[in-house]
């Protein structure tokens, strides 16, 4: 690697690293970067695309002789963002979940966010000079490599079948293996069932647009009662419309904060599972060798015997580094999860403050209504 | 001009009803004119269902009243106490509350006079309230009187979407159906013509009703039959009238779109109950699915937090229930009720044609007698000649009573439409405020809740 690029990934701050905008061209969305150095001097701005973005995933799974990496917990990528249309949007949704709420593709932008400053907050993998070029090169970065390098990810549900069971020589990662089997489940399954509850808050929201709609049709100059019955109807309207906005502002409250920390949370659950199966892949191997060697013939025996120790040492970096990954990003989960539970729980409270408020407001109207 | 008659107390009448009509909202007492009676066996009438002797009235000491439960009674329409003695000075504003069959074996019904304190409590079958609704039609509807329409039998209804799977014993169908003849006996007892009548006196008072009291009419079946016959597509009628009076003409129409109104509201309301219903279990589902993961979490304050989502889950869940319990029986029951109320009011207007068809009828049959007699004349036969002078005497009188029936039913239907217009922007704002009382007790919930989840959420550490 050249020193100067070395240099140059280090310095970018990961904090400053923003998705300010996001633009859509048929099927196809551009996002706008911008991020700045350690310094602060001089922020920089590119477009990319999400090819670019899995480019960059590839990069830095597939670099060679890195075997350190295989201990790594990856930042998840987002799925493919598919624009909705009516036909394919239980798809999307099935897909994408939350990530695929909200205005303008702002919730799936911050998911984007957070992995590029993941990514740059990371010690190992903010050293690949693609992240920098990735970040700051006016130019698009290379072309999807063909799908090499550890993440294959068809063969590893082939073997998932026969290894995921391997018991482990460690009890840490024993524990380890069997919390987060459980745990990632558990994740998941409550991010589908937010989803539904988020889902159904909009149909409310949308069954309250038809029903003030519909009262606004009810009205009657005939005579000094029907014009009453009118007035009533119309603040009946200004009512469920008042309703209709409290449901929309929950459930945007809903997605942008509990909604995207749980699935975010659920992703995260994901690639921890993920790594801890790649190392059990190579305690496999490892068993494998020292088997090797115990029933080697003696001419062989002793390149058996090599290829246990590499296999062993390799085994022992991935596991070393595994551990630390482990241990900072339980660290770091409560913190996010802290963040978006408070975010949630004060936006929710902001909102009910306010339809409260405007509720008593409308009770105090109406009583006061001469009939 | 016929002397003005004084407003008989007609509750210890023994033989039935005189047609008194006694409206007393106005100063000028358009109807004092109007007292006739009717012989019992005038072939116009259907036969009067409660013949027999009326029993003695005899003041029931207020009995332990079943209070129904405490969410029904928040939403239950009883009438603004305030507005209504102010205006009319009337003594006979009620109270009424029906009560949860399950402990005595009937639905108990209380009516309280607001102005005497006099109370009564007794206790009735569903049977018994749609034989009242079924004398009342026959007694009030073809003089114009807007009865209020009895309480739907059937589960669904108009309601095209089945809310939730609904089975003739569950609590919900018996809470919809207490609340329905509750409503059923308030506006009956709204109409200052009904309030006076014997049957509904009989009704609210008397310890036993009088088990089948006579003919076909009584059968609810039949009675119901004729009503929804009435308020059926005027477009079936074959009678076409010569309307002279643009109001009825310019009336039925805005009862027409009214109609068409409503049933839209309905089904906007229906649909809110729907998907408030799918959100409760919606959240319940969440709540049990964060109560999980509580449990499996390492990190001690992450897992407690999450266990307290859960509880503050499930507690909103509540909330959702309580609010779609509003969203049904303070809407959607109001908008089904005045959807079959405007069916009793274009029943009366066909009553009205009806009444004129019969004038009319009345007018050609006259012509032919009078025809007949001229025929007669020169026949020499005094005695045939002496019995169509009888009847064209007979049917003279016919038309004239023909017209005045037709004047009379015409003058009752403004009379009830103005009352009709009233009483809907009064139920409507009471309902409304109602309603708005709900969603601000829920808000209110929904802020100690997050109150009192944020410390938990920041002692996550």
């Amino acid at each position: 690697m050249d020193a100067s690029n070395k240099e140059s990934a280090l310095n970018v701050n990961a904090s400053s690293i923003k998705i300010s905008d996001v633009s859509q061209d048929g099927d196809m969305l551009t996002f706008a970067i911008t991020s700045q150095n350690l310094s602060g001097s001089g922020g920089v701005c590119v477009f990319r695309t999400y090819e670019d973005f899995i480019w960059l995933q590839q990069s830095l799974f597939s670099q060679e002789d890195v075997p350190e990496l295989q201990g790594v917990i990856f930042p998840p990528l987002p799925d493919k963002p598919l624009p909705s249309h009516s036909h394919t949007q239980a798809k999307v949704l099935k897909q994408l979940g939350f990530l695929s709420l909200g205005d303008k593709w702002q919730i799936y932008c911050k998911a984007l966010e957070l992995y590029l400053q993941q990514v740059a907050a990371h010690t190992l993998l903010s050293k690949n000079k693609e992240l920098y070029n990735f970040l700051s090169s006016s130019e698009s970065p290379g072309k999807q490599r063909s799908k090499k390098g550890i993440f294959n990810r068809l063969s590893q549900v082939m073997e998932e079948m026969r290894k995921e069971g391997h018991k482990d020589v460690d009890e840490f990662f024993q524990s380890e293996r069997d919390k987060t089997t459980n745990l990632s489940v558990l994740f998941k399954v409550a991010t589908e069932k937010f989803l539904e509850v988020v889902l159904t808050k909009q149909k409310l929201a949308l069954a309250c647009g038809h029903f003030s709609t519909s009262l606004h049709l009810c009205v009657n100059q005939e005579n000094a009662d029907a014009v009453a019955f009118s007035k009533i109807c119309l603040k009946l309207s200004d009512i469920i419309e008042t309703m209709k906005r409290n449901f929309e502002k929950v459930s945007d409250n809903d997605m942008s904060t509990l909604g995207l920390g749980l699935e975010l949370e659920s992703r995260y659950q994901e690639a921890k599972r993920e790594m801890l199966f790649r190392r059990t892949c190579r305690l496999v191997e490892l068993d494998n060798a020292n088997k090797n060697v115990d029933r080697a013939k003696p001419n062989k025996k002793a390149h058996m015997e090599e290829v246990q120790k590499a296999t062993q040492k390799e085994f022992n970096l991935i596991s070393s580094v595994a551990k630390q990954e482990i241990v900072h990003y339980h660290r770091t989960r409560v913190q996010v999860l802290r963040d978006f539970l408070i975010d949630w729980c004060e936006k929710q409270l902001s909102t009910a403050q306010e339809s409260s408020t405007l509720f008593s407001q409308y009770l105090e109207a109406c009583k006061g209504l001469a009939v | 001009p016929p002397s003005c008659l004084p407003a008989e107390d007609i509750s210890t009448n023994s033989n039935g009803p005189k047609q008194e009509i006694l409206l007393d909202d106005d100063q000028e007492d358009l109807f004092a004119e109007a007292t006739e009676e009717v012989s019992l066996d005038s072939p116009e009438r259907e036969p009067i269902l409660s013949d027999g002797p009326s029993p003695a009235i005899t003041p029931v000491t207020p009995t332990v009243i079943i209070t129904p439960r405490a969410e029904a009674s928040m939403f239950d329409r009883s009438l603004d106490e305030d507005e209504d003695t102010e205006e009319n000075g009337d003594t006979f504003d009620m109270q009424i509350t029906v009560s949860d069959p399950e402990k005595v074996g009937g639905f108990g019904c209380t009516s309280l006079n607001l102005f005497s304190r006099n109370e009564f409590s007794v206790k009735r079958r569903f049977s018994d309230f749609l034989g009242l609704h079924s004398k009342l039609a026959s007694k009030y509807m073809h003089i114009g009187y807007i009865v209020p329409p009895a309480p739907e039998k059937s589960i669904v209804g108009m309601t095209k979407v089945k809310v939730g799977k609904e089975d003739l014993s569950s609590a919900e169908f018996v809470e919809k159906r207490r609340s329905a003849l509750q409503r059923y006996l308030t506006r009956t007892v709204t109409h200052p013509a009904l309030l006076k009548d014997p049957d509904v006196i009989q009704f609210l008072e008397n310890t036993e009703l009088p088990r089948a009291v006579s003919t076909q009419a009584l059968s609810g079946a039949g009675i119901l039959r004729m009503v929804n016959k009435a308020a059926e597509a005027v477009n079936k009628m074959t009678i076409k009238m010569n309307e002279s009076d643009a109001w009825f003409e310019e009336k039925q129409q805005q009862f027409e779109n009214l109609d068409i109104q409503l049933r839209k509201l309905h089904a906007s309301v229906e649909s809110l109950v729907c998907h408030r219903k799918e959100l409760s279990v919606n959240t319940a589902s969440f709540a049990k699915s964060a109560a999980m993961l509580g449990n499996s979490e390492d990190h001690t304050a992450l897992s407690r937090a999450l266990s307290q989502l859960a509880e503050v889950e499930e507690k909103i869940d509540q909330l959702h229930q309580e609010q779609a319990y509003a969203d049904f029986y303070l809407f959607s029951e109001l908008l089904g009720d005045y959807v079959r109320l405007i069916a009793a009011v274009k029943g009366v207007f066909d009553q009205r044609m009806k009444t004129w068809s019969k004038w009319q009828d009345a007018q050609l049959l006259l012509q032919r007698k009078r025809e007949a007699e001229t025929k007669l004349q020169y026949a020499n036969k005094p005695d045939k000649l002496q019995q169509a002078k009888d009847e064209i005497k007979e049917w003279e009188t016919k038309v004239q009573q023909g017209e005045r029936d037709f004047e009379q039913i015409s003058k009752n239907i403004r009379q009830e439409v103005g009352r009709f217009e009233k009483q809907r922007v009064k139920d409507f704002k009471v309902v409304i405020i109602k309603y708005l009382e709900s969603l601000v007790h829920t808000q209110q919930q929904l802020i100690k809740y997050w109150e009192a989840f944020l410390p938990e959420a920041k002692a996550i550490a």
